[in-house]
């Protein structure tokens, strides 16, 4: 799994939230999303990717997603 | 005929307020007012004789066979055209009604063949029974006119048409229509030359019969016969199962000799069908005997050495020692299962099961990944629940019928069957599709709103039908305000005002003029009961899950919910993907939808297993193959699957497979998926094993063995074997067992049993302390979440866009003949109407590029070519080209990309931007996999072992 693949994936997650006017909201279905959704090594190799290259090719509101609720989508390293 | 004609009364039941009581025979009946005589009489026990009527059509009145007296009345009234009246007195034996059918049954045998002792139908045929039944002893006719040298029409592969035993009762013409409603065949000529025909074409196959069967189900003689039939007999015994093609779920009587199926008929009792079947079910059936089962199970160390064929015991022992190799060597996570929806519920639920306790993961998928999931994601967040709301009895009283993005008449022909009957007696339609599907404009019936869409525009155009009910004040305000959430609806409602949902501003993206969609919104939200149907047109986008949600929303917003007549309703693809979705097969949720980091429910499994098992989601099967491909994922066991053949982007998926150090495939035949393994098991077909299957309106059904497993072991059997070897314990006794199990541990399940099955023939879940009887409809007083939930659904265009290099878009489906990867279909007759998967293109688009009918034309996307034959096709909107998947080395799906939905990753097969031109030889693509095939072909014809591999365990 290449990170690009789950970058592009993640914002495809922002872009469906981005919709509700509230951004908290926004940021919590993402973050919801992710979490019940995602394996636990893709939702760390994102978070990785957020220390490592600054989170390049995020939107930004997926950005505020894995900053804001970060405790709650760490995962196990594993899968790349 | 089949065995359970004899049982048929004559005209079809009656529902009636008013009973009506009259006499037959000086027995006093009551009967619902509307009934036939004939009916009533049955129902008192007295069988009036009949050649045209049965009780699967309507009555004719043509054969004078069944005629009684009514005291008071001259004459001798047809029993089955005349309705009981209150007092009516009736007669149906005297000297006068004896000479008269007499006389009818000379006449029927002047023109018909003596030659019963070789007949076809010897011993079950209604024409020979009446004789006997009117006591015929002579016929003084016998050197007249007749058609008894007509030449017999054996074009169609299953059955035969014999003009010269036709009695012209005209019940093939009216199950043509009246029940399939293909109106294919029809009576030529008058008077004696009144002949059967099939239209559009010279014989059978030519014509515009689509062999569903239901004419060969109801002519009384040999005319239209089976050709199993005629080569080998009547069935003697019957046992009632569960088709394996589509999700409609077919109630089928597998007729048989011993262990040998002679035909399968469909089951007048059957809850889904009704007695309907399609050419799948109904005949596609010799692929569970063909010659490529492979009966012994085989191992190697690589897919470039020959099998070598082991005991069960070896292959088990082997699969599971290697799967802990990995899991040392790699990490637990290392490996990961998919499950089947062609396989029961009960061998669905042992493969989760076996992955989450015994390789301790929640690595486990199914195919529902690659059709449904949007469905089960959007439909739990708007509504509660991962199912279609109805039963298909619902559509009978459906006003309006939106269908989106589905083609029930060749994707889920009996139910199709079953709309067209709703549209005949005056129901509208509204068709939302990028082709004109045959529904559209087919024999009496035609679409009052056909919206061409431009593929990928879905939720544009769902969201312009919305803004239309909010704009034009069409929405059902009192069902709102009081079954869903008020916060959430205030939102939604400001959203879809926003004039950037209007059908004026979609009109350029969708390409639906604003007139016709402000039609179709007008029609679904003001014609009554409107039910909306959907299919893989929906759910294979990027936005499949907004588009699922949109749906919901329409149908909240219109109070279309919640009672008979209405409701969403997902045409599923597999036999068994609700079920398969139903028992836990996704990686998130354990049986019954519940998500695995519900703390009480896991601790219930916990529990019931006897292991500690893990709260977070495992991998969907695209990051299974992105991990595998990545180094980190590497064993697999596959029941019942053929991902290299079905999933998207077949060199990223045949990468992934190369890259997996233990492949364990179970399956019927040496699939592609079984190509790339290290261990094949060999799988049960339906026929040999026990079990239940779901079908796409909840329904469980009872599948029923009719023969032994040709591998000697059923799937769920193999699969606790493996769980054994593994160091997991299971001693399951029979299915029955496992069901049991599902039914403790899963809230919905609660009141189903075999016994309850075998009480009740089938049930719809929920089935529990409140409904001990099943659920035909959901959300009946409130929604399983409580109060309905509007969600936003924005418009997002696919990443997948025409441009210079690729002007055109794909789209995949499936035709009425192959189911899916074609693993059963293209091993029977039903290659004859499709041997080979075509692109079908516009003809605008075929002239720009010099393509005739018939050429050959590569197709490139930015993930692969493959190479077609061209068949031109106005059904195709111009800049549209669509082809189906039911061959592998057609390499449809080297063409689809990796793009899927954002909530589920479904893939996005209906979307990928090509270029199509001609060509004169198949792709590289194609030459490399003819390569591959052909030495997998040789390593599996050079496997090395011994019969003793046979032994069981």
């Amino acid at each position: 799994m290449n990170i690009e693949r789950l970058v592009s994936m993640a914002n495809q997650i922002g872009t469906f939230f981005a919709t509700d006017p509230d951004a908290d909201a926004a940021s919590i279905g993402i973050a919801q999303h992710l979490a019940s959704c995602w394996a636990p090594s893709m939702r760390q190799a994102l978070l990785d990717h957020l220390d490592d290259r600054n989170g390049e090719g995020l939107v930004p509101i997926v950005g505020k997603a894995l900053r804001d609720h970060r405790e709650r989508l760490a995962g196990r390293r594993g899968h790349p | 005929m089949s065995m359970h004609s004899h049982h048929d009364r004559g005209t079809p039941a009656r529902v009636s307020s008013r009973q009506v009581t009259l006499s037959i025979d000086g027995m006093t009946v009551t009967v619902p007012a509307g009934t036939s005589v004939m009916h009533a009489a049955a129902e008192a026990g007295v069988d009036i004789p009949r050649l045209c009527a049965t009780e699967q059509l309507e009555a004719f009145g043509s054969c004078r066979l069944c005629v009684v007296e009514v005291k008071g009345r001259r004459g001798y009234p047809a029993s089955c055209t005349t309705l009981v009246e209150e007092g009516m007195q009736v007669a149906t034996q005297s000297d006068a009604l004896f000479r008269l059918r007499r006389g009818v049954m000379e006449l029927y045998i002047s023109d018909h063949p003596l030659d019963c002792l070789t007949c076809a139908a010897n011993g079950n045929c209604e024409l020979q029974d009446m004789a006997g039944r009117v006591g015929l002893r002579e016929v003084r006719f016998a050197d007249g006119a007749n058609h008894l040298t007509e030449a017999a029409d054996t074009s169609n592969p299953y059955f035969a048409y014999d003009p010269a035993k036709c009695i012209v009762c005209s019940r093939c013409v009216r199950a043509c229509s009246d029940i399939q409603g293909s109106f294919a065949l029809t009576t030529t000529e008058r008077g004696f030359d009144t002949r059967i025909a099939a239209a559009g074409g010279d014989d059978f196959l030519a014509s515009e019969c689509v062999s569903c069967g239901a004419c060969v189900a109801v002519c009384p003689t040999a005319a239209l016969m089976e050709k199993s039939v005629i080569e080998l007999g009547q069935p003697r015994r019957s046992v009632t199962t569960t088709c394996a093609y589509c999700g409609v779920g077919c109630a089928l009587d597998a007729e048989l000799q011993g262990d040998r199926v002679i035909r399968m008929v469909p089951n007048p009792a059957g809850g889904a069908n009704r007695g309907h079947a399609c050419v799948k079910g109904r005949f596609a059936w010799g692929y569970a005997t063909h010659a490529d089962r492979i009966t012994t199970p085989m191992i190697r160390s690589s897919i470039h050495e020959p099998w070598q064929a082991v005991s069960w015991e070896a292959a088990i022992n082997h699969a599971a020692a290697e799967f802990r190799r990995l899991q040392e060597k790699y990490g637990a996570e290392s490996v990961g299962s998919i499950t089947s929806s062609r396989c029961t519920n009960e061998e669905t639920y042992l493969v989760q099961k076996l992955t989450r306790a015994a390789f301790g993961v929640n690595n486990v998928d199914t195919c529902a990944r690659v059709c449904h999931s949007p469905t089960g994601y959007g439909l739990k967040q708007t509504l509660g629940e991962s199912a279609g709301t109805q039963d298909f009895d619902s559509v009978m009283q459906a006003d309006v019928v939106l269908v989106i993005g589905a083609n029930p008449t060749d994707g889920h022909p009996v139910f199709g069957s079953r709309l067209k009957q709703r549209l005949r007696q005056g129901a509208k339609l509204i068709v939302v599709d990028p082709r004109a599907i045959d529904l559209v404009d087919t024999p009496h019936v035609r679409a009052s709103q056909h919206l061409k869409l431009r593929p990928g525009t879905n939720v544009a155009l769902v969201n312009a039908l919305a803004h239309v009910i909010v704009d034009e004040n069409l929405l059902d305000e009192a069902f709102v305000a009081a079954r869903c959430e008020a916060e959430p609806f205030a939102k939604w409602r400001a959203f879809i005002a926003d004039p950037r949902h209007s059908p004026e501003a979609t009109a350029a993206v969708t390409g639906v003029a604003a007139t016709e969609l402000r039609a179709a919104a007008r029609l679904y939200a003001t014609a009554g009961n409107g039910a909306i149907y959907y299919g893989l047109g929906v759910t294979e986008h990027s936005q499949g899950s907004t588009m699922v949600m949109g749906i919901a929303n329409l149908a909240m917003a219109t109070g279309n919910i919640g009672r008979p007549g209405v409701g969403v309703n997902p045409l599923r693809g597999q036999n068994n993907v609700q079920g398969s979705c139903d028992m836990g097969s996704f990686p998130h949720e354990l049986p019954g939808y519940r998500h695995v980091s519900d703390e009480a429910t896991r601790k219930q499994f916990e529990a019931a297993w006897g292991v500690p098992l893990s709260g977070e989601p495992g991998l969907r099967i695209p990051n299974m193959f992105d991990a595998a491909i990545g180094g980190s994922f590497k064993g697999l066991y596959v029941q019942g699957e053929d991902i290299a053949q079905s999933d998207p982007n077949t060199r990223h998926v045949t990468a992934a497979m190369e890259a997996l150090e233990c492949l364990v495939v179970q399956d019927l035949f040496l699939n592609e998926t079984a190509k790339f393994a290290h261990v094949f098991l060999p799988g049960a077909s339906f026929l040999e094993k026990d079990g239940t299957f779901t079908n796409a309106e909840r329904r469980i059904s009872r599948v029923r063995k009719v023969m032994p497993p040709l591998a000697g072991h059923a799937d769920w059997e193999v699969t606790q074997m493996l769980a054994n070897a593994l160091g997991y314990p299971m001693h399951y006794a029979d299915p029955a067992e496992i069901m049991a199990e599902i039914a403790r541990l899963t809230p919905s399940f609660h009141g189903v049993s075999y016994a309850r099955l075998e009480e009740l023939g089938s049930i719809q879940w929920p089935c529990n302390e409140a409904h001990p009887s099943g659920t035909p409809t959901l959300h009946e007083t409130e929604f399983v979440r409580g109060k309905g939930r509007f969600m936003l659904t924005e418009f997002v265009a696919t990443d997948e866009r025409v441009n210079r290099r690729f002007p055109l878009l794909l789209t995949t489906g499936r035709i009425l003949s192959q189911y899916n990867v074609g693993a059963q279909t293209r091993r029977t007759a039903n290659t004859v109407w499709h041997p080979e998967d075509l692109l079908e293109l516009h003809p605008v688009d075929a002239e720009d590029r010099g393509i005739r009918d018939g050429d050959r034309v590569g197709v490139a996307s930015r993930a692969g070519e493959t190479v077609l034959r061209a068949k031109i096709s106005e059904r195709m909107q111009p800049g549209v080209v669509y082809t189906t998947f039911h061959w592998p080395g057609s390499g449809a799906n080297v063409v689809t990309t990796e793009n899927s939905d954002w909530a589920t990753n479904c893939p996005e097969y209906k979307v990928t931007a090509v270029q199509v031109s001609r060509v004169e030889q198949v792709s590289a693509w194609q030459q490399q996999y003819a390569r591959f095939s052909a030495e997998q072909a040789a390593l599996l014809k050079d496997r090395s072992g011994t019969k003793a591999a046979d032994a069981p365990v």
